[in-house]
């Protein structure tokens, strides 16, 4: 599977600015494991003892996937993944 | 109805249908409105509760300075209730929201400090932190851990809902401080087998996750991930959409976060239709659209409202 993930700003340092990169990947969690090998250290940056970070929120096709599989969570050709840092409302 | 005050008429709020909206007979959605509140916002329920629970500790006495970090909602109605109850409030707020919540907020008395709109409520909830240190006077009431914010809703929110549609299936509402959906989400887990909890979360503009780094990234207190079934991100194009569709379909002018909300709704009915399941689908309906008509949100083309609303904080 081919998705488009996008990057928020505080990572970008790691796809050289870009605000969307491609990756592959039939889960969420192969498809952060393709984006490390393509932009070394951003995994880290995600992924803490095999779980989302507290502080990020990865949705598929706008859906939280700790509601979902979480890393396990499957992808279809064209999905999109986003990621962002957790923030306030209120 | 003829209440003693403006505060004792707090809550009760209507629940209403929305025949043209909903996708079938079997899958109804109601919207809980909540603008008809005091202030004209869901957010009168916890301000109203976290200040009597503070007087009744003891935390807040006659006289003193309530300071809360707050994007505007929670402040107006702490305004009104610190005017009506002799508090002096000082609101911190993020810079980038609309105009009409500071006229409001000075309007009923209280003091606004602006905090950076880069980080949005991260950013004003770390002022009014630094500020509480400052000045250990000062009784910060922060929404975001007080147990009053849920519990407004799991007393008040929630029995109403159940009392008026005790054949529901779904709850939708918008996650800020997840006050309302760890309350009622709390209370109908109680009451319903298999109610699914579901919440829509906004997705703003780049400049407000605009952070140093993740470690700055914040989650409330209040929230516990197990009462949710599923969260939805909502960005601006699709919350505007609905937001007027919600008007000119069924009458109710809202504000925009409504709009985020009834389209995680509308999503959550799509699934139901598709899975042949009956659904009655309860959102809340958070204020009227008065406070964002200055944002751009109400006129011209989606996409012009969508470029408008980029880098404010519109929920």
């Amino acid at each position: 599977m081919s998705v488009q993930i996008s990057i928020p700003t505080i990572l970008r340092q790691y796809t050289d600015g870009a605000r969307t990169v491609p990756a592959d990947g039939d889960t969420v969690g192969a498809v952060i494991d393709d984006l490390e090998s393509r932009h070394p250290g951003l995994r880290d940056r995600l992924v803490e003892d095999q779980s989302l970070r507290r502080f990020v929120n990865v949705y598929v096709n706008d859906e939280d996937v700790r509601f979902l599989d979480g890393l396990a969570t499957t992808l279809g050709d064209g999905d999109t993944v986003t990621i962002l840092p957790a923030v306030a409302g209120g | 109805m003829r209440f003693d005050s403006l505060l004792d008429s707090l809550g009760h709020t209507p629940l209403v249908g929305l025949p043209r909206l909903s996708p079938s007979p079997e899958v109804r959605l109601w919207a809980k409105l909540e603008d008809r509140n005091p202030t004209g916002s869901v957010k009168d329920r916890p301000a109203l509760a976290m200040v009597e629970a503070a007087e009744a500790d003891g935390t807040l006495r006659p006289g003193a300075t309530i300071l809360e970090p707050t994007s505007g909602n929670t402040g107006i109605s702490l305004a009104m209730a610190a005017r009506l109850k002799g508090y002096r409030l000082i609101c911190v707020m993020p810079e980038n929201t609309s105009a009409e919540r500071t006229q409001l907020l000075r309007m009923w008395g209280a003091e606004v400090r602006y905090s950076a709109a880069a980080g949005g409520s991260n950013e004003a909830v770390r002022v009014a932190k630094g500020l509480a240190e400052q000045n250990p006077d000062w009784v910060m009431l922060y929404q975001y851990g007080n147990p009053a914010n849920a519990e407004a809703h799991y007393r008040g929110t929630g029995p109403e809902i159940l009392a008026d549609l005790p054949t529901i299936t779904h709850f939708v509402a918008g996650l800020g401080t997840t006050g309302t959906l760890m309350g009622v989400g709390r209370y109908l887990r109680e009451h319903v087998p298999d109610i699914q909890i579901v919440a829509a979360e906004p997705r703003y503009g780049e400049l407000v996750y605009g952070l140093r780094n993740l470690d700055e990234g914040f989650v409330p207190e209040l929230y516990d991930e197990s009462v949710l079934t599923s969260r939805f991100s909502v960005g601006p194009a699709d919350a505007v959409r609905r937001t007027r569709e919600l008007l000119e379909q069924e009458g109710i002018f809202a504000g925009i976060s409504t709009g985020a909300i009834l389209h995680a709704a509308l999503g959550v009915a799509g699934r139901a239709v598709k899975a042949g399941q009956r659904a009655d689908i309860a959102f809340i309906v958070c204020d009227g659209g008065w406070k964002y008509l200055s944002t751009g949100a109400y006129e011209g083309t989606l996409d012009e409202a969508e470029a408008a609303l980029e880098g404010q904080l519109w929920a």
